[in-house]
């Protein structure tokens, strides 16, 4: 009866089960058990409330992972505004219905936990881009028809979640959305042309952040300017992953998060804490898995036959790497710090949650990879 | 078709626009591992430090001081247990509230506030504060018992310096008091060892055996969080305390010195003539170390600054006076040594109506009647002026300089103890050609004679003048911290086996002469001097006959003086006032020297009061009192002495 309905899509189930790529999801299950040992340490060892939650999260939305593994990638396809839709009501709620921390309205409850819908738009952009490439050809990517629609698209919810106020989602989001229409092959003269603008608007961008922004974007630049303040974060999390040392300082051992110094430890400075305790090594072999992980979907990309698998796979690698090195390049203070998690390492259900469903796609696109996709 | 090359264009497109973003991933990965091997290899150090810094803290403890011992090992600078409170810094979120809180519960003054808010923008963020050094145990059990609601406090039991005699050895102990700046930049033992809170020696022994004395802190090392709340302790060095010292000092006689010298200023020195140590050195008046400790108050200070008769000098070795008669035993030796005179000499003394006289000078003796025809021994014994006005003359300044700097003026005599020690002044013709630019004056001679002029002397080097006649004659190197190594018995042989040694041919010449050797070309001229000392004491017309021992045990021999502190007039003279109908500024200064017992000397004393008249009147009494209680305790020295030599 199941065999029937599966022959029905003209891949059997086995074709389905050989055509998983297991190589990603072993992958994924290092770098999350890796992320579990983590977060394990920031308890200084013991098995209580960040472990325990982020341990059945993790297995939560793996388990989503391969169920949404198995919807057809022409079903992403044909719901990728429909997604995109529900991503925008879900960030409009917020506005009326969301829970404020420390400063920011973020979240909203959904009683099991709270959701961060920024994050959910993360993908669905990329989704919804990739479809939106999918059908245009290159000749008429540069018409202003074909131009304006996607920058509205990305502008809608990017100045939805810069109000929260969330920075580092926004430039997250708005570096997703990018990524795919570099891929879809927009002149690069246009890309140069809005960076020279984004340059010259520079100022009038400072003036309209708010003043914690402002100061983190100075303190940047010279983080002892505050040394308690602002630039605190940067100095202390400088300190940690300097006094890891080339093997680190052992797993449980790392002083700099064992007393405290170390702020966000569980989410934005979660590599921090394993580079302190890993060292140089710990963390080049962390960089290194994901770095396999981009990799292993950009070849996923280049065995689909269609435009939206391949375009989302590139698309979602981008955002992938965009997403890690924000992060990395953030605590070892090469980036100011904006608040962007490391994807599947940080503490956080909606940043997990939209990881795997972002993973299930681009499985699905493996699985499916012969699939040409249609309205 | 169209549709189909569209398609590989778009492919192609993708593929190309994919390789350039793969080549700039490329590029930023490789930015962020050589930041990593920057951070984590090449400035490895750098952070490590860093890191260290987070999370250790270390508490310093204070060194406990030695403790100072008299001979007999009564403690004269003790430590006793003190209340303290800390206020570390780190531990409070809201300084003001805490200190408001404290400053409640323990009472603190206005005064100690602002100090307490100086200091606190001296130190580190992190560093703990004295709030309060010296609580009574109400106020410190209050604490303890509102504690946890004072963030960051903390008391701590300490020691503290306390002198259980007070006033009476404040001259020689002197007293601690919190390590200033320049305390600190001048000793490198107190650099190495400053604790917030460090006692250091101001003055007197306190201060020169610092070194010795001060010991070195303990460190307690804490890791600590983020808040600065302590994790664990981490090691535990324990402070030592300073090594305890033991002076030569009797407590019991010193204390009796002080006494004598109540309600007057004056000094009294006593000292051992062959070992040299120093059994009292009084000074009076004095004042309470103990108030120096906490830092002592403004009316307790002021009261001690502008008291007219000066407690703040240690007169015996920082106050100079003009010996007066006391040195004429030295002149007397002097001319014997140079062969100038015998003791057969005789002048003769006339009274005020035939004074001495010298190319039209005038000068008198003390008595106004004269002493009539006077020999050396005689001369000595009254203190005749006139006689020794002639042995000066014949004499001549420079010889008497001589034998004066050997017997032990003109220099100082305990040199690094004290470092406000006089060295005092015995004058030369080539001393006043050099200083003063000017010729020497016969007539200034003259009255070097009898102890006046230029001559300066402190009461301590008159008290080793006399102990170096005692001894027969003997060099030796006074002290008054004990040395362990010294050997009473040694040095007995030692000055036994000298006195048989052939005299040197040039030792009239001025010359350094070695510890324990012979001063003296021949032996019988400082028992001629001796000899007309013990008839100043003991017989009838002598200076101190008035207040010498008939017990032979006690029996001493002595020298009166009497220091003139301004010239006296034809005006003076006439009137011939009693000395309390003078103004005390212009009384004169009443010395005395003296060495007991007389049979077998052993002990040497001076006694000085300052504008006291005359010093058979005002000094050798003293010196009566003085010498039966050091007799006494003659034989418990002797024991002490066995039993220290046997450890």
């Amino acid at each position: 009866m199941i065999s029937s309905s599966l022959n029905s899509s003209n891949y059997s189930f086995f074709e389905k089960l050989k055509s998983v790529d297991y190589f990603l999801i072993l992958l994924i299950l290092l770098i999350g058990s890796i992320s579990v040992f983590s977060i394990y340490s920031t308890e200084s060892g013991d098995f209580s409330f960040y472990t325990k939650n982020h341990l059945i999260r993790l297995a939560a939305f793996f388990l989503l992972f391969l169920v949404l593994s198995f919807v057809r990638v022409s079903t992403w396809y044909r719901q990728a505004y429909t997604f995109y839709i529900l991503g925008l009501l879900l960030l409009l709620s917020v506005i009326f219905f969301g829970i404020s921390a420390s400063g920011s309205k973020r979240w909203i409850n959904l009683f099991v936990f709270n959701l961060q819908p920024s994050e959910l738009m993360k993908i669905a952009v990329i989704v919804s881009f990739a479809r939106y490439y999918h059908r245009i050809q290159t000749v008429d990517i540069e018409s202003y028809r074909y131009l304006l629609q996607p920058i509205i698209l990305l502008l809608i919810p990017c100045y939805l979640v810069i109000t929260q106020p969330d920075l580092g989602t926004a430039i997250l989001i708005a570096g997703s959305g990018i990524a795919i229409i570099w891929l879809a092959g927009l002149n690069i003269k246009y890309f140069i042309y809005s960076g020279l603008i984004v340059i010259v608007s520079l100022p009038f961008i400072i003036s309209i952040l708010k003043p914690y922004q402002k100061s983190r974007i100075l303190t940047f630049f010279n983080p002892e300017r505050d040394p308690l303040g602002a630039g605190y974060q940067i100095i202390q999390s400088k300190i940690a992953i300097g006094s890891g040392g080339m093997y680190g300082k052992g797993f449980l051992k790392g002083t700099q998060s064992y007393l405290e110094f170390l702020p966000e430890k569980h989410t934005d400075f979660i590599f921090t804490l394993f580079s302190e305790e890993f060292g140089f090594l710990g963390s080049i072999l962390l960089i290194f898995l994901y770095t396999l992980l981009i990799y292993r979907i950009i070849k996923i990309g280049f065995s689909c036959r269609s435009f939206f698998a391949k375009l989302y796979c590139f698309g979602f690698s981008s955002a992938l790497f965009l997403y890690v090195f924000v992060n990395i390049a953030m605590v070892v203070g090469l980036l100011p710090i904006v608040g962007a998690p490391l994807p599947i390492m940080s503490y956080g259900g909606s940043s997990m949650l939209s990881i795997m469903i972002g993973l299930s796609i681009v499985m699905s696109c493996k699985i499916y990879s012969k699939e040409i996709v249609s309205n | 078709m169209i549709k189909r090359t569209s398609n590989l264009d778009k492919n192609k497109t993708i593929n190309r626009r994919l390789f350039i973003l793969g080549s700039a991933k490329v590029g930023l990965l490789g930015l962020i591992t050589s930041r990593l091997y920057n951070l984590q290899i090449s400035e490895k150090k750098k952070y490590e430090t860093l890191s260290d810094k987070n999370r250790f803290r270390e508490w310093k403890t204070p060194p406990k001081r030695g403790v100072i011992t008299d001979f007999y090992n009564n403690i004269i600078a003790d430590n006793k247990r003190v209340y303290q409170v800390y206020l570390s810094l780190d531990e409070t979120n809201d300084f003001n509230n805490s200190i408001f809180k404290l400053k409640n519960i323990i009472g603190l003054s206005d005064d100690e506030l602002s100090k307490i808010y100086k200091k606190k923008q001296k130190i580190k963020p992190w560093d703990t504060i004295m709030v309060s050094e010296n609580l009574s145990w109400e106020k410190f059990s209050k604490l303890n018992l509102y504690l946890h609601e004072i963030e960051g406090a903390k008391p701590v039991l300490s020691t503290s310096r306390y002198y259980p005699y007070s006033n009476d050895l404040v001259h020689i102990i002197g007293y601690v008091g919190e390590a200033s700046v320049n305390d600190i930049k001048k000793n490198k033992k107190i650099e190495e060892n400053f604790v917030p809170g460090l006692k250091v020696g101001k003055i007197g022994i306190e201060n020169s055996t610092d070194q010795i004395l001060i010991g070195n802190y303990g460190i307690k090392r804490y890791e600590v969080n983020s808040s600065g709340k302590k994790i664990k302790e981490i090691s535990y060095k324990k402070e030592t305390q300073g090594e305890n010292l033991r002076t030569t000092v009797d407590v019991e006689v010193q204390r009796l010195a002080q006494k004598l010298l109540d309600n007057k200023a004056g000094s009294i020195c006593a000292m051992d003539i062959y070992s040299g140590e120093i059994i009292a050195l009084a000074s009076s008046p004095t004042y309470d170390p103990n108030k120096f400790t906490y830092g002592i108050n403004k009316k307790d200070w002021n009261e001690i600054k502008n008291n007219k008769l000066r407690p703040l000098v240690n007169k015996s070795i920082a106050g100079l006076y003009s010996p007066g008669s006391t040195i004429k035993p030295l002149v007397a030796l002097a001319a014997l040594e140079y062969g100038i005179i015998n003791q057969k000499l005789k002048v003769k003394c006339k009274g005020h109506d035939h004074p001495y006289e010298l190319y039209g000078q005038k000068y008198h003796c003390w008595k106004k009647d004269g002493h009539g025809i006077m020999n050396l021994r005689n001369a000595i014994k009254q203190s005749c002026d006139i006689y020794f006005y002639e042995v000066a003359r014949l004499l001549g300044v420079d010889k008497l300089s001589i034998i004066a700097k050997r017997y032990g003026l003109g220099s100082k005599v305990l040199e690094d103890i004290f470092p406000e020690e006089k060295k005092g002044l015995v004058p030369s013709t080539k001393w006043k050609k050099q200083i003063l630019e000017q010729s020497w004056y016969l007539g200034e001679t003259v009255i070097t004679g009898i102890g006046q002029g230029y001559i300066q002397t402190t009461p301590l080097q008159l008290c080793l003048m006399t102990a170096q006649l005692a001894n027969g004659g003997f060099k030796i190197k006074p002290s008054i911290i004990y040395n362990n190594n010294f050997d009473y018995d040694k040095i007995l042989s030692k000055i036994q086996s000298e006195k048989n040694k052939p005299i040197e041919p040039n030792i009239l010449k001025e010359k350094d002469i070695n510890l324990y050797e012979k001063l003296y070309k021949n032996p019988k001229n400082i028992k001629i001097v001796l000899d007309a000392m013990y008839g100043s004491t003991n017989e009838q017309f002598g200076t101190s006959f008035r207040s010498r021992h008939k017990d032979k045990k006690y029996r001493y021999a002595g020298k009166t003086g009497t220091s003139q502190v301004r010239r006296i007039t034809e005006k003076d003279r006439e009137l011939d006032l009693d000395t309390s109908e003078i103004e005390y500024k212009n009384r004169d200064h009443a010395l005395f020297v003296a060495f007991a017992p007389y049979d077998k000397p052993k002990y040497a004393i001076s006694v000085l009061v300052e504008h006291g008249g005359s010093g058979s009147k005002a000094a050798a009494p003293l010196a009566n009192k003085l010498i039966k209680k050091i007799i006494d305790r003659d034989k418990d020295r002797e024991i002490k002495r066995k039993e220290l030599k046997i450890i």
